[in-house]
């Protein structure tokens, strides 16, 4: 295998006294399709969101591209810039409109032009299908639409890698559709790292490269997608699919 | 055939004037007696107000013997006053400087309101302006008279004072409010025992120490001018009371909104300003406006330390021997001078509320 993308060695951390995160060792390659299941409050948002280090982890060495994560801020700002992320609850900005939301980091992160900014900006608004948005703001859209606009919102930085936490758990049942579909396809582009945490096993099926398992802070089981939901191995993973698929 | 029903009118009894005086004044018991008793209040209070300041009222008058002895109004006292109260000891020839200095100075508030202003050529705008106030106030060049500024007197005073007091409060404030949430503690601590100190000290405290107390620490011959004292202490009295403000609206923004601007990877300075600042201050702005209405009025405490602002000019205007007795008018001329400013900004507010209204509107 090439040189991982993303590396986490015997990573640690707590919440207070809690221990949130035990021993995660992970490494994702180049262009791998992962997505993260497991009971809530089993670390594995927590996990995604120390490779953006929204989250610290206390123990151990997170590596992205080739560079560490630790309390340098420059590192993190680097890593940032290549590591996009789309939230469950969106957390686009409400007083901007949809197309200032998509250049606000492009043009002063990424130090691009206004007009190049916003020709990339509709091109991506164009992916994930609501162009005609463009100028509208935040809370005028439905939910669905603004996941959409989220993920097209991370794009536009040119990410290698894509986290995505809980993307469609906030939404309407009749909007999961339409942001999955966006996400299938920029997974089908192929290209992409993306790393998912998500309860959606249908896009698992779909896309994934491979199926991690967590529970209480712990990896505990990781296959290919069909191995994984055909033949889990831990007593946990079988009793936690059989209560999500029904 | 499955058509959508036809949508029906309300009825009638919920709208037109009668339904809406029903529901408004007439909706309970309660509310009609309160109905009954606020429309007794007017009639006793308005007639006998007009009768007072219109009807019997002396509009002109040569001496106050005309006015003594009426039971209406005498505006006649304004008219004889108006300009001592409004500028004060400043010499009596040269007072059409003070009053393009007022002009001048409410231009520029007025343009820094209108976003067709909002560019950065409004800083030179400001520049150039305040030197024209500057120039126009203390004269000395282009043939004005020196004056000093312990004669600045009356309305241009409390403008300037308010004006800077708020221009150089606010910035003050917002670093304060971002400093006290900082997570190095060394700032933090500072911006606390600051915001803290000052809080705990009343506007009137302030300024005497400003006037009397720094003044003994300063080495000899070294001496602040005592109007730039007051100026200074009505801006770090008003940024402390802006930093809690400020902070409460940093407070309410969702931490989902830090997390975005996080993972696009903007530094702090650009996550403050484009995403955090803008969304925190919105919602600050009726509070803040709040604190700017109380500090321009706050302004007339300089009168303890022998300024002459518009309160301390209209007090003095009636120790005039020939016209004494005629406070009432004097005051409710200045009343409506400081409402009008007031009742302006509250106004303005309301309005870039509704601008700046994005949320939920469709």
């Amino acid at each position: 295998m090439a040189e991982p993308i993303i590396q986490m060695q015997k990573v640690n951390k707590w919440y207070g006294e809690f221990h949130v995160l035990r021993n995660i060792n992970l490494d994702v390659g180049r262009g791998e399709r992962i997505v993260i299941c497991g009971p809530s409050g089993s670390g594995k948002s927590t996990m995604i969101r120390c490779i953006n280090r929204l989250e610290e982890h206390q123990q151990g060495r997170i590596v992205v591209e080739g560079t560490e994560l630790t309390n340098d801020l420059k590192n993190i700002e680097a890593i940032r810039r290549d590591v996009g992320m789309v939230f469950q609850h969106f957390n686009l900005f409400p007083h901007l409109t949809v197309l200032e939301n998509l250049t606000l980091g492009p043009i002063w992160v990424l130090k691009r032009p206004k007009a190049e900014a916003e020709a990339t900006a509709m091109k991506y608004l164009e992916r994930v299908r609501i162009p005609e948005q463009a100028k509208k703001y935040p809370g005028q859209l439905s939910g669905g639409q603004q996941q959409r606009v989220a993920i097209a919102r991370s794009l536009c930085m040119n990410p290698k890698i894509m986290l995505f936490d809980e993307p469609t758990s906030a939404l309407d049942p009749e909007m999961v559709k339409e942001v999955l579909d966006v996400m299938i396809e920029l997974a089908e582009e192929g290209g992409m790292t993306m790393l998912c945490v998500t309860h959606e096993m249908g896009f698992a099926k779909a896309v994934a490269h491979r199926v991690i398992f967590m529970d209480r802070g712990e990896i505990v089981e990781q296959n290919k997608p069909d191995e994984f939901f055909a033949n889990p191995q831990n007593e946990r993973t079988k009793l936690f699919l059989s209560q999500i698929l029904h | 055939m499955a058509s959508v029903s036809e949508s029906l009118p309300p009825p009638s009894s919920t709208t037109g004037p009668i339904a809406w005086v029903r529901e408004r004044l007439f909706s309970s018991p309660l509310n009609a007696v309160l109905t009954i008793l606020a429309v007794w209040l007017l009639v006793m209070i308005i007639p006998a107000l007009i009768e007072w300041g219109l009807v019997q009222a002396h509009f002109t008058a040569a001496t106050s013997a005309e006015c003594r002895g009426h039971p209406g109004a005498c505006w006649a006292f304004i008219g004889e006053k108006y300009r001592f109260i409004l500028f004060g000891l400043y010499p009596y020839d040269e007072q059409w400087r003070p009053l393009l200095a007022v002009l001048v100075l409410i231009g520029l508030i007025v343009a820094t309101c209108m976003p067709l202003f909002w560019k950065p050529r409004l800083i030179v705008i400001w520049a150039v302006g305040l030197v024209v106030v500057g120039v126009l106030m203390w004269g000395g060049v282009f043939g004005l008279t020196y004056v000093e500024d312990t004669n600045w007197g009356g309305l241009p005073l409390t403008l300037i004072l308010a004006t800077f007091g708020i221009a150089v409060a606010f910035p003050l404030g917002l670093l304060l409010a971002l400093g006290r949430r900082s997570r190095m503690p060394a700032i933090k601590t500072l911006c606390i025992i600051y915001i803290e100190l000052i809080r705990g000290v009343p506007l009137i405290s302030l300024l005497f120490m400003s006037s009397v107390m720094l003044p003994l620490f300063l080495p000899e011959g070294f001496s602040i001018d005592k109007l730039l004292r007051a100026q200074i202490a009505i801006i770090l009295f008003s940024a402390a009371y802006i930093a809690e403000v400020v902070r409460g609206g940093l407070q309410a923004i969702p931490k989902g909104q830090y997390e975005g601007a996080d993972s696009l990877g903007l530094s702090y300075a650009q996550k403050m300003g484009f995403v955090i600042l803008p969304q925190a201050l919105k919602i600050v702005i009726p509070p803040m406006v709040s604190l700017f209405i109380s500090a321009f009025k706050d302004t007339s405490l300089v009168v303890i330390i022998g300024i002459y602002d518009l309160m301390q000019s209209t007090k003095a205007s009636l120790n005039d021997p020939a016209w004494r007795g005629f406070s009432i008018e004097a005051y409710i001329f200045i009343a409506a001078i400081y409402f009008v400013f007031c009742f302006s900004m509250s106004k303005y507010s309301r309005n870039l509320e509704e601008r700046l209204a994005t949320g939920h509107k469709r």
